[in-house]
Formats: C-alpha cells, structure tokens, sequence
C-alpha cells in the first residue's frame, strides 16, 4: 500500500491507511470538557461557596449549555447514518462504552444543567413574563413551564433543591467527560489511548478547558459591557486554574514516565511518532506553548505581587494558550491514535479536509456557533443585574 | 399536606411532565425497535437472512466439474489437481446455471501463470517457480504446457 | 391456548403451504435460494486455517474475494502481507502489502533473509471487541460463529474500526457503514468454500467447521504448530495459522 500512497512510511494494514475518525471527533471531547469544566466552576460557588467565584456563576452555566447544546453535532456531522442515530436510545448495547454515553448526555442536560438554570433563573424569566410586550413576552411565558409562583417560599425550594441538583451535578460532570475518555480508554486494541489513566486525563483537562474558556468569556463580555472586572473573582478563578493545571500536567507526565519506563512494544513506535508526525502539535503545541508556559505565566501570578493590567492580560494570554493546548491534547489523543499502524511498523498521514462534511470548516463553524447561542442566551438571560449585553 | 407541598407546586408539575414524557420514550421505543430484536443476541435477527441471501459469483469447483468432468478428471491427475477452475477462469457462477448466460474468456497464459510461478524467495522452496525471462524468453507458458496437465 | 385437534392441523397445514410460498418467493431472479432452507446455524461453528508454509502469495483470494462481495477500491476484506526477517531482528521485519497484494506481489530474489507470505482476514474473534463496542448492535456475533454487520442497522460511527486489533475493518465509502469480511457467509450457508479459499490454489487457506466433528480443521489443530494473530488481546481469534512466525503482527 505504501507504494501507492507516498504519505505512509513503513508498513500499515491495507485499512488503516485512511483515517477514520477526523477533526470532528477530535471537536467533540473538546467541546463536552469545555461542558464539564465550566459547570465544576459554577459548582465552587453553589456547592462549595467560594464567594469570589460567585459573580461568574449563572455565566459558567449559560457557557456550560451552549457548549452543551452544540457538543452532538460533531457527532452527527461524523456518522455514517445520523438518521440512525436514534437508534443508540432504543437499542442501546450495554457492553459498548459509547451506548451509554447517550443516556449520561441527556441526563446532564434535562436534570442537571437545564434543570439548574431554571431553577436560578425562575424569578428573572416570571418578572420578564410579566413586564415584557410581544415576541419576548410570549417566550419568557413559554420558559415559566406554567408556573408563575415566586413567593418566598417557593424561590426557597428553589434554592434548595437548585443546590442538590448541582450537587449531583459535579459527578455527572465527572460521568459526562470521564465517559468520554473511558470511550478512548478502553479500546484495548489502540496503545496509545487503553490506559485507565484517560478517562482521568481527559476529566482535568476538560476542567483546565472549561476555567479557561469562561475566563476568557467573562473577561471579552466585561469588556464590551463597559464594566470594571472583578479582579477578586479573576484572581480566584486564575488560582483555581493554575491548581488544577498542576494536577492535569501532572498526570500526563506519569502517563508518559509510565510508558517510557515500562518501554512496552508499542512504546518505540509512539515514541517515533511524538517525535517527527506529532511533534508540532505534542512538543510544541499541547506541552511547551498550552501547558508549561500558562503554569508558568499564572505561577509568577501567584509569586509575584503584578498590577491589575498586568494581571489581566496575563490571564487572558495564559486562557488562550491554555484552549489552544487542550485542543492540541484532544488532537494528539484521537488523530495521534490513527497516524500509527497497529502492526507498530508504520505511519500514515492525516490529509484534513477543508470544504467538505468532516473537514476544517465545518470544525471551525462548530467552534463558532456556541459562542453565537452564549450571545442569544445571554441577551436572553442576562447573568447581570442590569442587563447590557 | 397541603403545607408539606406549598411552594414545591412548580417543581411537582415539571415531575409530572418529566414521567410523561419518559413513558412516551417508552411507546416510541416499542414502535421503532425492529421486530425480534435480540432474538439471538443484541442484533436484528433478519440481518442474517439479509446477508445469507447475497448470490454468490464463483461457482466453485463442483459445479464446473459437473459439465466440464473430461477436463476435471485430467486435471485431477496432475500437480493442479487441486487448484480451481475459477481460480485461473475467473467467477462462472452465471455461466454454471446456463451457459449462455456467460461466455468464459480464455486467460491469457503469457501473463496467468507467472502470477503464481514466478521465482520469488518468500514462497515455499518446494513450490515449482522459475524465472520466467531465463526459463522460456519471452515464449508465452502456454506454448509447451497445458493449463490442466502441465507437466511436460 | 385450547385448540381442538382439527385447528392445530389445519393451523399446521397452513403454515407449512405458507411457509413454502415465501422460500419460492425469496428466489432471486437468477435463481439463486436465500439460505439453504437444510442449514442450521446451531450445527456450526465457522472457523479458518491458513498454512504460511503454503501461501505462494499469488493473490487470488484478494482478488476473488473482492470480485464476490464488491470489495470497494482501496479498502480490503482481506489482503495478503510479505515478510522479510533478517537475521535475529524478530523487532523489524520488512513488511509491505502492495494494494493488499491484489495484484500479487512483484518478484524479489533475497536469499539472505527469511521471508514468507501471512494471508489476512477478520479472525472472527468469539470473544470479540469490535462486537463488544458496537454502540446498537448492528455487528455481532451469528450462532454460528461468523462476526457481521447488519448494514441496515449501522450508524457508521467507526467505533468497530477502532476496536478491532487487527485492522480488518472499514468504513464503507459509498455505504457510510462498517465492512469486513463475512466468511462469504452467503456461501458457506449453502454448502460453497469462502471465494478466498475456492481461488486459493495451494490450498493455503481452508474453511474450517469446527463443530462438524469429520473436519479436517480438528487434526490440523492436533497435529501443527498453530498460532493465532495477537493471542495477548485475548479475543478468542478463530482463524488459524500454521507455522507463522513470531516476527508477525
């Protein structure tokens, strides 16, 4: 085969010269991280009432559902049959890691995540129902669900069971994204993913994602709001970063110590790999510029006592590195995992796409539209007192 | 009762709605499950009858022998005994059920029997192979062996 | 239920005239039957032996095989490797599969080396992890022992192709589903060899019942040195191969 096609070196089986799984699957447990990660921060100031996150909460949650709401359709763009895709809730093969992924999906939308913006949001969408004229009028009535109720006693309710639902939401976040690693994780075939490491990798990367991406969020919607950022809630949410940071790289590196040490058979051909296919984006991308230089960046944070203007900029540069090094992370893991051949004897290419279905373009319009529906939500339901979004 | 349930009526009627439409999942999922599934494990069982009912493109052996027993018999005397017709005729299974159907094409043995026979160090020591260009020149193979009896 | 003797005759009769009209119905217009109406899946289970010592690497089984199930270009249900070892290198064996050896392989002459042809297919594994990742069962093992894929059912997600060790599984380019070899179950179901093993000349590769107790597969496996590709995934891999080497993957 590779006589045919210059892009493979050494020996790959017949089938695996093609890629199967493209950008679009490297697109998903990016974005279903941003998910869980965001949710864990709107979780430290409900279950864990860490005061000075409080002012991002009900933002963390509207970013945590636009992520959300756009995470299966990298999916459907990938399969096969999506008109089929139904089929995995009617006849879901429990052996497979995938079926249930279905179920934890819509768990953590309906009862969780949808459930919790609700019940937060309940006061604010009756009062709008109330007091707005038309189109608007008729959608915020539509969002009471039938209930007009907000006496005292029943925003209690709210808040108490609001705070039982997040506290079963921190573990169905941890199911949601852990789930997605464990689908990489247990396929015994591929040595690159079956370790029972992933699906803790991917969970505190995905956490790492979602600080990150909410921090740059409140950062760009502070801004364009004309309001003075709150410098405590950024310090703590930077903090919070930079431990779990610590956390995510350390894992990683045992991943790595583990199997440079052991030196399996699969270890020569993975380490050939990281070294000449995946070196742009392992070596330079995903550890030096997405991981060692924002640890690095909020660490002089921490040790250095730096100005506000200082502060900000350094935690928006060390945000956008970190994003660009977890999808760097979901890179190497699923495109990574099909660039060797599972004879441990060769290496194909990946030839992306651009204007077609799994292609480039495709993937950056699915980046695109959550931060479209997070500016409808938001216009919709304002995280802020005075809305001026 | 009442005061036990004062204030959680919005939550009571969302429950409601949420059962509801738990068993209309339920309905759907009888309606669209295909018949017998997992009859013999998680798979719809008429699968196996769809891909059993494929027609097959080789004949396979003892069907040409079936007609062509002169040629079967011969061959099954030599060193091809048991290499197949259709492996050098290509698939008949049209042309087994009427012959008309198909006309088999004859191989061409300056090319046919190089595929197999051409000298080459990974196939077994014992396996008859020459180099073609040094055994017969550019002479097809064809012209001193016959195809069912080839050896001289 | 209580029928009368009468009704359960008549129901008998009825079932048996209808039952009749639909195998009459199911012929397809060239003739051929739908299944063999005398094969029972519980009275077998299908396995394959190759014998590297054999293989001449000719490449009529690719051929064949891609000729019988529409094999789309590119993409193999199975495909024909050759080896080259060098010395005590067992690490770095020189492997290739040129177009999965579909038009044989070009002639080499290395008298220094030990090289061999491996034929490859699904291995049909009894244990096996493509059927276990299958998200809506649409592969799965059949009674008999043959791993398909229900092509009406599939959703194409690839999972199957990720699971599978030995990198016999694709994604169909025009169908959008999961494809493989099926052990030409279309034949084997009505008494035919696979088209692999029919154009096989050598008689390298041979089906195997491993369920029908006058198969030759049972003193093939008594009297060999048999290997199976990658015992250590412990899929329970059913194709069986006699005096492959160690330096295989």
């Amino acid at each position: 085969m590779q006589t045919l096609i210059p892009d493979v070196q050494g020996f790959m089986y017949p089938n695996e010269v093609q890629l199967t799984w493209s950008v679009l699957i490297v697109l998903y447990p990016f974005i279903t991280g941003l998910v869980a990660g965001a949710f864990i921060l709107a979780s430290l100031a409900r279950v864990f009432h860490i005061v000075a996150v409080q002012p991002i909460y009900r933002l963390s949650l509207l970013t945590a559902l636009a992520f959300l709401l756009v995470a299966p359709l990298p999916l459907q763009l990938h399969l096969g049959h999506p008109e089929r895709s139904f089929e995995m809730y009617m006849t879901p093969h429990r052996t497979s890691a995938m079926a249930m992924f279905g179920f934890v999906y819509l768990w953590y939308l309906l009862v969780v995540l949808l459930l919790e913006i609700w019940l937060d949001y309940r006061k604010d969408i009756v009062l709008s129902a109330r007091s707005r004229t038309g189109v608007m009028k008729w959608i915020y009535s539509a969002l009471t669900l039938g209930s007009r109720n907000i006496d005292a006693k029943s925003l209690h309710v709210d808040d108490r069971v609001g705070w039982m639902v997040t506290l079963i939401g921190i573990p169905s976040a941890f199911l949601l994204h852990g789930y997605v690693g464990f689908i990489f994780g247990s396929v015994k075939a591929n040595p690159w993913w079956s370790t029972p490491l992933m699906p803790v990798v991917f969970l505190f990367s995905a956490m790492v994602s979602g600080i990150a991406v909410v921090l740059l969020i409140y950062q760009t919607v502070t801004y364009i709001r004309k309001r003075p950022m709150d410098m405590a809630c950024l310090d703590t949410v930077a903090k919070y970063l930079l431990y779990i940071f610590l956390i995510d790289f350390s894992l990683e590196m045992l991943d790595l110590v583990h199997r440079t040490y052991e030196a399996s058979e699969s270890f020569r051909t993975l380490d050939f790999m990281v070294h000449t296919r995946l070196y742009m984006s392992q070596i330079v991308l995903q550890i030096i510029l997405g991981t060692l230089v924002p640890v690095a960046l909020l660490a002089l944070v921490q040790v250095v006592k730096l100005g506000e203007t200082l502060r900000r900029r350094i935690y928006t540069l060390a945000a956008a590195l970190t994003l660009i090094g977890i999808f760097a992370m979901r890179w190497n893991v699923v495109i990574g995992g099909q660039l060797f051949s599972k004879s441990f004897l060769g290496y194909t290419t990946y030839k992306m796409a651009f204007a077609e279905r799994e292609g480039l373009l495709p993937a950056i319009a699915l980046l695109i539209l959550p931060v479209l529906i997070l500016w409808g939500l938001l216009k919709l339901l304002p995280p802020w007192a005075e809305q001026k979004v | 009762m009442r005061r036990i349930f004062e204030g959680w009526g919005h939550l009571i009627q969302l429950a409601c709605v949420a059962v509801a439409l738990v068993l209309v999942f339920f309905a759907i999922r009888q309606e669209l499950v295909p018949p017998e599934f997992g009859k013999y494990g998680h798979y719809r069982p008429a699968s196996l009858d769809e891909i059993a009912a494929r027609t097959p493109v080789f004949a396979g052996r003892e069907a040409c022998a079936s007609c062509h027993d002169d040629i079967a018999t011969a061959k099954g005397k030599g060193p091809h005994a048991n290499v197949g017709c259709e492996a050098c005729h290509g698939p008949l299974s049209r042309h087994a059920q009427d012959f008309t159907s198909q006309k088999p094409v004859l191989p061409d043995t300056a090319k046919l029997c190089v595929i197999c026979h051409e000298a080459d160090s990974a196939k077994p020591k014992t396996f008859p192979q020459v180099v073609s260009h040094e055994h017969a020149g550019d002479t097809a193979c064809g012209v001193c062996h016959n195809p069912h009896q080839p050896k001289l | 239920m209580d029928l009368s003797r009468r009704e359960l005759l008549a129901a008998a009769g009825k079932f048996i005239v209808l039952s009749g009209a639909a195998l009459e119905a199911f012929e397809s217009p060239s003739g051929a039957v739908a299944a063999d109406s005398k094969y029972r899946m519980a009275d077998h289970w299908w396995a394959m032996t190759i014998d590297i010592q054999k293989c001449i690497g000719c490449g009529n089984c690719v051929r064949a095989c891609a000729l019988e199930n529409d094999v789309p270009e590119g993409f193999f249900r199975t495909w024909v490797e050759r080896y080259e070892v060098n010395g005590d290198d067992m690490e770095h064996p020189q492997v290739e599969s040129p177009a999965g050896g579909i038009h044989g392989f070009p002639a080499r002459n290395t008298p220094g080396a030990k090289s061999f042809f491996v034929p490859k297919l699904c291995n049909h594994c009894a244990h096996s992890p493509c059927v276990q990742s299958c998200p809506v069962g649409a592969t799965f093992v059949s009674p008999d022992g043959v791993v398909l894929v229900d092509q009406q059912y599939c959703v194409g997600c690839g999972y199957c192709v990720q699971a599978c060790p030995y990198g016999c599984r694709y994604l169909h380019p025009t169908k959008h589903v999961a494809d493989k070899c099926t052990l030409c179950y279309h034949r084997i179901t009505k008494g035919l060899t696979t088209a692999c093993c029919e154009a096989c000349p050598t008689g390298s590769r041979q089906l195997a019942d491993l369920k029908n107790p006058r198969d030759p597969v049972h003193e093939f496996l008594r009297v060999n040195a048999v290997q199976i590709l990658k015992p250590q995934m412990a899929t329970g891999a059913k194709v069986f191969y006699k005096d492959l080497d160690g330096s295989v993957r």
